[in-house]
């Protein structure tokens, strides 16, 4: 690969006390292309992605963005590149306090790139864009179903238009219909905005659907990487398994007997 | 290790972390108090909780304050009966209230309403990957949840205490002539003779001291909160308690740097 990743982490190792969650993590995401980590419950997907973006200190290893130690820049650098970033949250994360088009613009807001009268507009816009009515916007986080929650944190993500959006288990908790519809609407966001997308999930439906390339963790390593088209035949016997929900193979679920 | 050293040893884990717990909210303190003084400022916010802080909690503190001075009233003139005292009720009554039953008990009755949801909504925050959430929107957590908090509880508390002082006193008025037989005028005039400009300062000075305590451990525990709704609900009685706490050993405190000869 001749071009700079856009995201190369190298080394990143993580423990909480004697937990050791992630060691010595490998991995480079291609710029504008869809990366899908894959891996079990408790494997260290999220917190590789809090890593990366900062709201977790690694205990060592590098996170480059665009080619730069992201650990090594002051903190308006880090800021700056902040500023590029979208999120969607597993749960969405949306502001309790707030109505929904002030989530939508919450970014826009915080950096003065937009007035609170224009802010409405900008949010029916992003809100259109997820498929969702401007009249969503008056209504307040509680008063919406997990769909369009998740589809509210999605036109978050989108709405200062970054460079970079991560997805937290953007299917988790919703049906097979709406999970393909949030799925549909990341990949069609993620093309127009012609953004590199980087997806924890193990949902191998949503990881077909909205990947490019995929890898899988498991205890804290990737185990193996590759094209998201070959999920289930990659020859991997761990990414195999994972990817076809075997019960026997080389991932063992501790059970208490 | 030998039972001695192991008493020892865990006298000096306790104090260590005790150490670093001070250490960690002296910090977490300072560094939102300085992020008031960095722009963007917020205006909006801080009118929120200033708002949640002295208008909502205006119509428990207004009651409870009425009672106490009409309870104090009466009560104090059933003791110093027994010493044929009973004249020194107006001043008992305007002395305890201002000095000390306005703040303390405007400060319990916050601690209980706003610590408590402070820490409840903050860490509630916390375990939805909210204030996580807020940092991928350009936005410090610490500047947008807990600096605003803290000036509102700063700037609030003297308010709800001048309030809480006036009812307080009108309480004992209305037990003192209604009830005691005292003159209104005479009684409003003892009260106004024994009353000094420092009473009253002491006393809002307290509320002030008493507000950034209250804000600072709802926003402390809820920021720190961990787990699920457990978590949270920890994070809840240990603001309030901390709270409460904290307001009777400053009152001492306060009380003896003003008063003491």
């Amino acid at each position: 690969m001749s071009e700079t990743p856009k995201i190369r982490l190298r080394g990143l190792s993580k423990s909480f006390g004697e937990k050791v969650v992630l060691e010595g993590v490998d991995l480079d995401v291609r710029a504008r292309h869809s990366m899908v980590l894959l891996g079990g419950s408790g494997s260290g997907k999220s917190v590789l992605v809090k890593c990366i973006l900062g709201l977790i200190p690694p205990d060592s290893g590098t996170v480059e963005i665009d080619g730069q130690d992201v650990r090594r820049l002051s903190g308006r650098d880090r800021a700056a590149l902040l500023d590029r970033i979208g999120m969607l949250f597993q749960n969405g994360a949306l502001f309790d306090s707030l109505p929904v088009w002030e989530n939508v613009c919450f970014k826009l807001l915080a950096q003065k790139r937009i007035t609170r009268r224009g802010a409405r507009d900008a949010a029916a816009e992003a809100l259109a864009q997820v498929g969702l009515a401007a009249s969503v916007g008056e209504l307040s986080p509680a008063e919406l179903s997990g769909g369009m929650q998740k589809r509210v944190a999605l036109a978050r993500a989108i709405a200062a238009r970054p460079d970079i959006i991560f997805f937290d288990e953007p299917t988790t908790g919703l049906d097979p219909i709406m999970g393909a519809v949030i799925d549909g609407l990341i990949v069609d966001c993620v093309e127009r905005l012609g953004a590199t997308a980087f997806s924890i999930t193990h949902d191998m439906a949503s990881a077909r659907r909205i990947g490019d390339d995929a890898a899988m963790i498991h205890k804290g390593r990737i185990v193996w990487s590759g094209s998201a088209e070959t999920l289930g035949r990659t020859g991997n016997a761990m990414a195999d398994q994972f990817a076809n929900g075997e019960r026997e193979g080389p991932i063992q679920m501790e059970l208490r007997r | 290790m030998s039972a001695p050293l192991n008493l020892l040893a865990l006298l000096g884990r306790t104090t260590l972390a005790a150490l670093s717990g001070v250490g960690a909210l002296v910090l977490f303190a300072g560094h939102a108090m300085l992020l008031l003084l960095r722009p963007p400022y917020g205006p909006r916010l801080f009118l929120r909780h200033f708002a949640e802080i002295a208008y909502f909690s205006l119509p428990v503190v207004a009651l409870t304050a009425l009672f106490t001075g009409m309870v104090l009233a009466l009560q104090t003139y059933t003791g110093f009966a027994r010493f044929n005292a009973e004249s020194a009720v107006a001043s008992v009554v305007v002395l305890s209230v201002t000095r000390e039953l306005g703040p303390v008990i405007t400060g319990l009755i916050v601690a209980g309403r706003i610590g408590a949801a402070m820490a409840a909504e903050i860490g509630t925050m916390r375990v939805t990957d909210q204030i996580d959430a807020l940092r991928t929107l350009s936005t410090d957590p610490m500047k947008y949840l807990v600096a605003p908090r803290l000036l509102a509880g700063l700037l609030a508390l003297p308010l709800l205490v001048v309030v809480a002082n006036l009812l307080g006193v009108f309480g004992g008025y209305l037990v003192g002539t209604m009830k005691l037989g005292f003159a209104g005028e005479a009684y409003l005039r003892n009260s106004w003779d024994v009353l000094e400009a420092i009473d009253v300062i002491s006393g809002l000075a307290k509320a002030s001291v008493f507000g950034f305590l209250i804000t600072l451990m709802g926003c402390w525990y809820g920021y720190n909160s961990q787990g699920g709704a457990q978590g949270v609900g920890q994070a809840t009685t240990k603001a309030v308690v901390a709270a409460s706490i904290l307001i009777l050993a400053s009152d001492y405190v306060l009380t003896e740097a003003f008063f003491a000869q």
